[in-house]
């Protein structure tokens, strides 16, 4: 397939794999941002062709993982509520809440609906005047455009049943809140592609000046990632700290200015928490007050939730690097993707149900025991 | 019999006029229940047993062996590129005869109706399900009819229950399967699903993508006459080549190795798995099926396969081995293995 295959090649992958043991003299450890970069890293076994030493850690990137469980527990009271008809993206359906997830709520007649744009959800709301359409809109910089146009659109052809529960986050706050951590082992990051796509990279300046880590914006296939793990490696090897570009074919410096435009418009910047991790000031965006009458949480009064995450769980952890998924005591028994315990065993871009799906129970738990060894 | 086997016309044989929709009499047992039955099942699926009228279809078959399966369809919508309810009724249980190496013969049908839908819709199943059984060799013997509540089914449901006979020594099942077995895949994979998934979400593609949906038997046959010693068969179905595989490997516990550059999906279908993030081997197929032949006799099965209308795009895809029993191993496109396993529930598309 074009534009697929050519980033896929064997020769080419192991030519990279073998510029990388060349260049790479001490150990590093290097963040992968994107859940979709996880997913690519599993599913083709890229971490598999890397030298021992370099190693990738898996970052917060997966919006399903880190959208917090009380907003998944909003959206399950409003998506049972009979006037409502709640439209998600698939992978949200899935995700445990305090109770249930969103399933469920469809199983016991709810009206749930799996939607491949918040504009199909619009479209739903124009067609069914006497009912509330909400869509519940998750996801890094990426989805947030989209998001943005469906609401713009929604104040501008007078779509007054339509609204939106919001759950965006940003990735540049999140990746300082793992630099300054005190347990971090991040030394590079490759940034997600996508979401530069969007933002462009200026953002991260800053960030590689002042925690002096190098940022390498990457893609999403096999090579991409292999070369974005060259770049990062050779800058760390030679002591520098910028941010550099691999993804070059979709990724302007600048980003896209009418995208970049649309969410000022229409979001401001909020703290958010983040499943697992905690509140992260001006991590995440929320409705400006002239489209505050789109927000779903307001119009169905569901503002103050809380809930409790399963103490087991490490996805916290998990998120931040700190711990792979297989370290966790509940990895594959009390904890899979019948039964997650946590964000990250549910959605395919989640690190531990990457590592479950890919890897399987057993090849993880041998894994781990090679590591102690 | 004569009017059951009186020239099959195309036109719906319920008076649209009179009954435009099914009423829960035709499931009542009485006269509209009657006219259903004689017009439309009886015309249309016309053969000796069903015109026999008895409660249930009688015949003689050679002392032997036999196998026997049934499989109810609830696809949404009815129709799709490629197929409908009523040709994949027919398919999917020719196709888990076949899989048990039997020659399909016999097939049962129970429909359950919902009160209200067109009768325009059930004629349009009924005339598809005739002529996936004329393409299949099989003759529709008995059936049932129910009609239920409006709002207590989803327009047409269908059971076909099948009987075949196994006209051969060979014992295929995934006890049989051995080390070093080769795993020949019959064609592309994941058009069903993704036929399915567009007509049901209304997505858009540049081209219509349409359902692989087919009778498998021919194809089984082919191989068992040519002398290939087929060692276990399995139709990709839901859930698709990787839950297939993984059951195999684990029933047997056996280790098996596959490559995923030998494994053939067509441009189209791996562009939509692109967009939504879909991975091909979990996908649904209706005339798929994976096949462990002796090592062998690969090459002989190979020209069997590429010999046969379903097959010109056959593969082998992989081989079975003593490593990882119980497991599947896949070498991905770069060189590097991961184990495939089974999915939880349905894919559901990606975020981003």
């Amino acid at each position: 397939m074009k534009y697929v295959d050519e980033y896929r090649g064997e020769p080419e992958a192991q030519g990279f794999a073998r510029a990388i043991s060349r260049i790479t003299t001490r150990p590093w450890t290097i963040m992968e941002v994107c859940g979709g970069q996880t997913h690519a890293i599993v599913k083709f076994g890229i971490d598999e062709l890397l030298p021992k030493q370099v190693e990738l850690v898996h970052g917060p990137g997966c919006p399903v993982c880190v959208t917090p469980l009380e907003l998944i527990d909003k959206a399950i009271a409003i998506a049972s509520r009979p006037e409502v008809i709640f439209c998600s993206f698939g992978d949200m359906l899935r995700v445990p809440g305090s109770a249930k997830d969103l399933l469920v709520v469809k199983a016991s007649g709810g009206d749930v609906r799996i939607v491949y744009s918040p504009m199909d959800a619009l479209k739903v709301a124009q067609a069914n005047p006497s009912k509330q359409v909400v869509f519940f809109a998750v996801g890094f910089e990426t989805t947030a455009p989209a998001n943005a146009m469906a609401v713009f659109q929604a104040d501008n052809q007078g779509i007054d049943n339509f609204s939106i529960l919001v759950s965006h986050v940003l990735v540049p706050p999140a990746m300082e809140a793992i630099l300054s951590s005190a347990i971090n082992r991040v030394q590079g990051f490759l940034a997600a592609g996508h979401v530069c796509t969007v933002m462009g990279y200026e953002e991260y300046g800053p960030i590689a000046a002042k925690y002096q880590v190098p940022i390498v914006v990457t893609g999403f296939e096999p090579l991409d990632i292999l070369q974005g793990v060259y770049m990062c490696v050779k800058q760390l090897e030679e002591g520098r700290a910028e941010v550099e570009n691999q993804y070059t074919r979709s990724v302007r410096r600048e980003g896209n200015l009418p995208a970049q435009e649309l969410i000022r418009d229409v979001f401001r910047i909020v703290p958010r928490k983040w499943r697992g991790v905690g509140e992260i000031p001006q991590s995440g965006l929320g409705l400006r007050e002239k489209y505050q009458r789109f927000d779903a949480e307001d119009r169905f009064g569901v503002t103050d939730y809380t809930a409790e995450e399963s103490p087991e769980c490490i996805s916290g952890l998990v998120l931040q690097g700190v711990k792979k998924p297989f370290e966790c005591s509940a990895f594959g028994t009390r904890c899979t993707p019948e039964q997650p315990l946590g964000a990250t065993m549910v959605s395919s871009e989640g690190a531990c149900a990457a590592y479950y799906r890919y890897r399987g129970v057993r090849a993880s738990a041998l894994a781990a025991a090679t590591k102690e060894i | 019999m004569a009017q059951a086997l009186k020239e099959f016309s195309l036109a719906c044989p319920i008076p649209i006029e009179q009954y435009p929709t099914v009423l829960l009499a035709h499931g009542g047992g009485g006269k509209l229940m009657h006219d259903l039955i004689e017009r439309m099942f009886v015309t249309s699926f016309g053969n000796p047993l069903l015109a026999a009228r008895h409660d249930g279809a009688v015949f003689n078959v050679d002392a032997g062996r036999l196998a026997f399966t049934t499989d109810s369809y609830v696809v949404r919508p009815l129709f799709f590129p490629g197929g409908d309810i009523g040709s994949l009724a027919v398919n999917g249980t020719v196709n888990d005869l076949a899989m048990c190496g039997a020659r399909p013969l016999y097939l049962s049908v129970g429909f359950i109706l919902e009160e209200g839908l067109p009768m325009e819709t059930l004629w349009r199943v009924v005339r598809s399900m005739r002529q996936a059984a004329e393409t299949a060799g099989v003759s529709l013997v008995t059936g049932d009819t129910k009609v239920v509540d409006r709002g207590k089914g989803d327009e047409i449901f269908i059971n076909t229950a099948g009987v075949g006979v196994i006209e051969h020594d060979q014992r295929i099942g995934p006890d049989r399967v051995r080390i070093g077995d080769a795993i020949l895949v019959n064609g592309d994979l994941g058009r069903h699903g993704i036929a399915i998934m567009a007509a049901r979400e209304g997505l858009e593609f540049e081209c219509t993508i349409e359902s692989d949906c087919a009778p498998l038997a021919g194809l089984v046959r082919d191989l068992i006459a040519a002398g290939v010693e087929v060692h276990c068969l399995r139709d990709l179905t839901r859930g698709g080549l990787a839950s297939a595989l993984c059951e195999i490997a684990e029933a047997a516990s056996v280790g098996i190795a596959i490559k995923e550059a030998d494994i053939s999906v067509r441009e189209d279908v791996q562009g939509a798995c692109e967009i939504l993030g879909f991975d091909p081997l979990y996908l649904a197929n209706e005339g798929r099926l994976v096949a462990f032949v002796s090592a062998r006799d690969v090459e002989l099965a190979m020209q069997v396969m590429k010999g046969h209308a379903l097959g010109h795009g056959a593969r082998m895809i992989g081989s079975v081995s003593c490593d990882y029993p119980g497991s599947v191993m896949l070498k991905s496109r770069i060189g590097s293995n991961r184990i495939v396993d089974m999915f939880t529930g349905e894919q559901l598309p990606r975020i981003c």
